[in-house]
């Protein structure tokens, strides 16, 4: 039976939103968290695993290193404290994706805590979201429920399970309680995803790719009344594993919570599965803060030191924060908020400020950007940087242009020269014929034919309509099969004419 | 008796190097002695007749070709050991004395077995023990129990009674246990051999199959000092794989057991290891001991260990704590037993359940189900927690008696050999003997054991405890050698001399 929900407004006029993120990401090293086996996906299963991975007999942990380079990178990108001494735990619970069963991972010492980060909502409101925590721990396996009607464990006929993935380093960025979001909240919820998902990937640290399960989100929501500050008993929905699905979930959380609570009910303490088809979630297993993982220190592995000089040149190493950068290019370049917003969402940014560097003005490599490339690439269905037009040709083509040399109909052929691989835009230019026709002589029998076809509207111009000179243009372009440079033909119409521009 | 039975294990590197035996002859020789005594003493689990004969003839043949691959021979290649079956072995299967690893066959090799394999000792078999490594007499072993040696009615310690007896009764010259609690040296001391249990950390715990993670150490079992020094070496040293290993060299262990001496060291005897529960005839051989070091210029102190009564308390929540989770590993869906339910719904749940309730023994459920508790939200604190915070106030125990000592003696255990079955239905009195040794466990610091002697009212071996400060295992046998070549010189030979006849042996005495 589905859920009873209020409307978004309904819910939003009785009760204020608490949220609560357990974000894990997939490290992108080499090797497993604790194993030399190698961290790859998509290749066959339980291909990528050895002794460790799969907890036979005598077998031992080791820390992976690189793992926790990325962890501490993690941790400072998030403005966390990054802890000197830190500790594994071992969290004790059987289930069959769980090798040794029990999972590898921090418990009282995470190796990162106390952080904060700002996160942006689209019409510029900032939230500030502090962070909990950010801990070390090993993925587990993948199980495949088969014979059921679910998918899920139960009432499977029999279930296959998949090592490749057990032992793949995590790190979970667990938030504090986020109040006063409000009716923004299921805004917020994808802008604190996107954020992480696009830190990670701007550390190097993670292949961030959602859909593969590198970035993965378990959403806590709950409601309290209007105004108060003791906080609702919450739902945990787990695995929201894209953007918008993160949006939806939250959304409908809030609205099943309002309902639940508007009829005098109480929610229940429980996981929650989201269904991307029909954007509603249903019951999980019952949770409740006494599950009981028996966690005790991993005595397989030594404590891990952080000492301040390791932990700064991880610092020295990082890049740019994503947000810090745009805020800095967008004052540089002098785009106004919808200009700079459009050109990140079509994702080019990296493109423009490569483009910039190779020589072009802000506006030039904006122009070519957003005002060709983009449109082409929509129409191949591929990213812009795939069409493979490199910031030099822009600024060759560019030059071309303010040149005079070819005009901006002529330049549009070229870039398709250029992204067909027919060679540089003055290589295509020549290979193509383009020539813009700008010896004086020619241009001025075209307009005496122009003028003369079009005594009306000459007369007009003579008249002081300037802008009626279009279509003596056209007329010009036409003839000369667009090979002239429109603007200069103007000039030439308008001191034919005795007009002053 | 064959003398290369007899001989131990520096003898017989020392023949095998100067071509006076080959190292089949040996190997064989040894795999008759076992066909010949083990249905009485079942110290075997596995014979590993081919492979071990194979390797012999290898080095054999290496030895003979002469050139660089002879010279590059390690001394021991060529001398036979056998190994607890809690190590894991390419080859031959791997039990831990549990039905519910019956059959396994592991796909590596434990560190310490790619050493050995690498010095080339023929691997003589896997040697029986209490399931899992839990227990003083071998008798939790799926498999049955071992028989003591010098008496077939009597316990031969444990959990390591194999690997004791194997080389009381001249079944291999060396063998390789585990100690988590004193299962190395109190079936040393019981059957009148030598048993090390290094410092946690200085051999790799790599492919020993964990009981309790921060308490188990791999270590030597032989009959002379020397050749427990020997084996600590060749099986010792820092190992990527396991994070626990020291990167200390401990390369210096045969020559201080060849250099034997305690002039002018001090030598402590710890108050609280001794007195109630200890048998008259253990406190007689212990005393006779020290006297023959202060004989020998040592300086004899008495030190106090006033938080050692705690230790076996601690040690009794912090090891089922560490089992429980060790243990949880073993569930039917990857390896090993798998059992079904007789009757109802066929579930994940249930299968490991069935399979958990038919693979363990009793001693085993005990002690996951102690640890399960122990560990649980709400008693976590005053049980593991505790039992950390008795830890810490035995290693401050031994920082302040090694303050006063160089060393510290007492009895491995209370009492000697007890018979098959006498303490099997009290698991307290079973707990109780390991007393002594348990101590060091918790506080990572190495103990040897070697004989010193038999009881006066049982006639069975007393075994005598060394206990150096962390790291200081050169100490140990130092100090060991000198007080076994002591006691031999009172003794006109080895105690092992004394043990009783075994098998088809018509003639009595050793050579």
């Amino acid at each position: 039976m589905a859920d009873a929900t209020l409307t978004f407004d309904e819910a939003m006029e009785q009760f204020d939103p608490v949220l609560g993120f357990e974000v894990h990401v997939e490290l992108n090293t080499k090797t497993k968290m604790f194993s030399s086996a190698p961290n790859a996906f998509g290749d066959d299963p339980n291909t990528n695993v050895n002794e460790v991975d799969l907890g036979l007999p005598g077998v031992l942990p080791v820390v992976n290193k690189a793992a926790v380079e990325s962890s501490i990178k993690i941790g400072l990108a998030l403005n966390c404290e990054i802890a000197e001494s830190c500790r594994f735990a071992r969290k004790n619970y059987f289930y069959p994706d769980t090798p040794k069963n029990f999972q590898t991972s921090q418990y009282d010492e995470p190796i990162a805590h106390d952080g904060w980060i700002d996160i942006e909502l689209e019409d510029g409101e900032v939230f500030r979201v502090e962070i909990e925590r950010a801990h070390m721990e090993e993925d587990a396996g993948k199980l495949t429920h088969l014979g059921g009607a679910a998918g899920r464990i139960q009432g499977a006929e029999y279930s296959l399970v998949d090592y490749n993935r057990a032992g793949v380093p995590l790190v979970e960025i667990v938030t504090k309680p986020i109040v006063g979001a409000g009716r923004r909240a299921p805004e917020l919820a994808r802008a604190y995803v996107a954020a992480i998902r696009e830190i990670v990937k701007n550390l190097g640290v993670s292949d961030a790719r959602m859909e593969r399960g590198n970035v993965r989100c378990d959403a806590n929501v709950s409601l309290m009344p209007k105004g108060a500050t003791k906080f609702g008993i919450r739902s945990e929905t787990k695995n929201v594993n894209s953007l918008r699905s993160v949006e939806h979930a939250v959304r409908f959380e809030i609205q099943r919570h309002a309902a639940v609570l508007a009829a005098g009910a109480k929610v229940t303490q429980e996981t929650r599965h989201w269904h991307e088809d029909t954007r509603t979630t249903t019951a999980g297993r019952p949770k409740s803060d006494a599950d009981d993982y028996r966690y005790f220190p991993e005595p397989d592995l030594v404590p891990i030191h952080a000492s301040r000089e390791w932990v700064e040149s991880l610092r020295a190493q990082l890049p740019e924060p994503p947000a810090e950068r745009r805020k800095r290019l967008k004052t540089a370049w002098g785009y106004s908020d919808p200009e700079f917003r459009d050109v990140v969402n079509a994702g080019v940014m990296d493109a423009i400020e490569e483009t910039i560097s190779a020589g072009a003005s802000a506006a030039a490599a904006r122009k070519w950007w957003m005002g060709e490339i983009v449109g082409r690439a929509k129409v191949a269905d591929v990213d812009p940087a795939e069409l493979g037009v490199s910031a030099a040709a822009i600024v060759e083509l560019n030059g071309l242009v303010e040149g005079g040399k070819l005009n901006n109909k002529m330049a549009g052929q070229v870039l398709d020269g250029v992204i067909a691989g027919e060679g540089t835009p003055t290589q295509v230019m020549e290979a193509r014929g383009l020539v813009l026709v700008s010896d004086d002589g020619p241009l001025l029998e075209a307009i005496d034919a122009a003028l003369a076809a079009q005594p009306d509207v000459a007369d007009k111009i003579r008249a002081g309509k300037v802008q009626a000179v279009g279509a003596i243009v056209g007329g010009v372009m036409k003839a000369t099969r667009g090979q002239a440079d429109a603007g200069r033909v103007k000039e030439l119409i308008l001191e034919r004419l005795g007009v002053s521009a | 008796m064959n003398e290369l039975i007899t001989s131990t294990a520096a003898q017989l590197a020392a023949k095998l190097s100067a071509k006076e035996v080959s190292s089949e002859e040996v190997t064989q020789a040894h795999l008759d002695r076992i066909g010949d005594v083990d249905g009485q003493v079942h110290a075997f689990l596995h014979v590993n007749t081919e492979e071990a004969l194979t390797v012999a003839r290898e080095v054999d043949a290496i030895r003979a070709a002469g050139g660089e691959d002879a010279a590059g021979l390690h001394p021991m290649a060529g001398v036979p050991i056998a190994i607890k079956d809690l190590i894991v072995t390419v080859g031959q299967p791997t039990t831990a004395g549990s039905r519910i690893l019956e059959g396994w066959m592991s796909p590596y090799d434990a560190t310490v077995i790619k050493k050995i394999r690498a010095a080339k000792l023929p691997i003589l078999g896997k040697t029986n023990l209490d399931e899992f490594a839990m227990g003083s007499s071998t008798e939790h072993s799926a498999f049955g129990p071992t028989r003591n040696p010098w008496d077939l009615d009597r316990i031969p310690g444990g959990s390591g009674g194999g690997s004791a007896a194997a080389v009381a009764a001249f079944e291999a010259p060396l063998a390789l246990g585990t100690d988590t609690g004193g299962s190395i040296r109190q079936p040393g001391a019981v059957t009148g051999t030598v048993g090390v249990k290094p410092t946690y950390g200085a051999v790799s715990r790599y492919g020993a199959i964990a009981m309790a993670s921060s308490l188990d150490q791999i270590g030597p079992v032989s009959r002379s000092v020397l050749d427990a020094a020997l084996l600590q070496e060749l099986v010792g040293g820092h190992d990527p794989f396991d994070s626990t290993s020291l990167t200390d060299s401990f390369d210096t262990l045969a020559a201080a057991a060849r250099s034997g001496s305690v002039e002018g060291l001090r030598i402590g005897i710890v108050k609280e290891l001794g007195g109630e529960g200890f048998q008259p005839g253990v406190e007689a051989r212990f005393r006779d001991a020290v006297e023959l070091l202060r004989g020998a210029g040592a300086q004899i102190v008495e030190v106090s260990c006033p938080n050692f009564k705690y230790a076996l308390g601690a040690y009794y929540l912090i090891m089922p704590s560490e089992v429980s989770s060790n243990l949880a590993k073993f569930d039917g869906v990857r390896y090993g037993l798998r059992v079904l339910p007789q009757d109802g719904p066929l579930t994940i749940e249930r299968v490991m359940g069935a399979t958990r309730a038919a693979g363990f023994g009793a001693e085993a459920k005990r002690r996951i189900i102690l640890g399960t508790y122990a560990l649980s939200a709400g008693y976590y604190d005053a049980y593991y927690g505790s039992a950390q915070k008795v830890r810490t106030l035995i290693q401050r125990d031994f920082d302040a008696a090694f303050a006063q000592a160089d060393l510290l003696i007492s009895p491995t255990a209370p009492t000697t050999a007890f018979k098959l079955g006498e303490k099997l239905d009290d698991p307290l009195a079973m707990y109780l003997n390991d007393v002594a040794t348990i101590p060091a466990n918790l506080a990572g610091v190495p103990g040897l054991s070697l004989p010193g002697g038999l009881a006066d009212e049982d006639g069975l071996p007393v075994g005598i405890q060394l206990l150096a400060p962390a790291r200081e295992d050169a100490r140990l046998y130092r100090v060991g050698a000198a007080l076994e070549s002591l006691l031999e010189a009172q003794w006109g030979g080895p105690l092992l001399a004394k043990a009783p006849v075994l098998g088809t042996e018509k003639t009595g005495g050793v050579k």
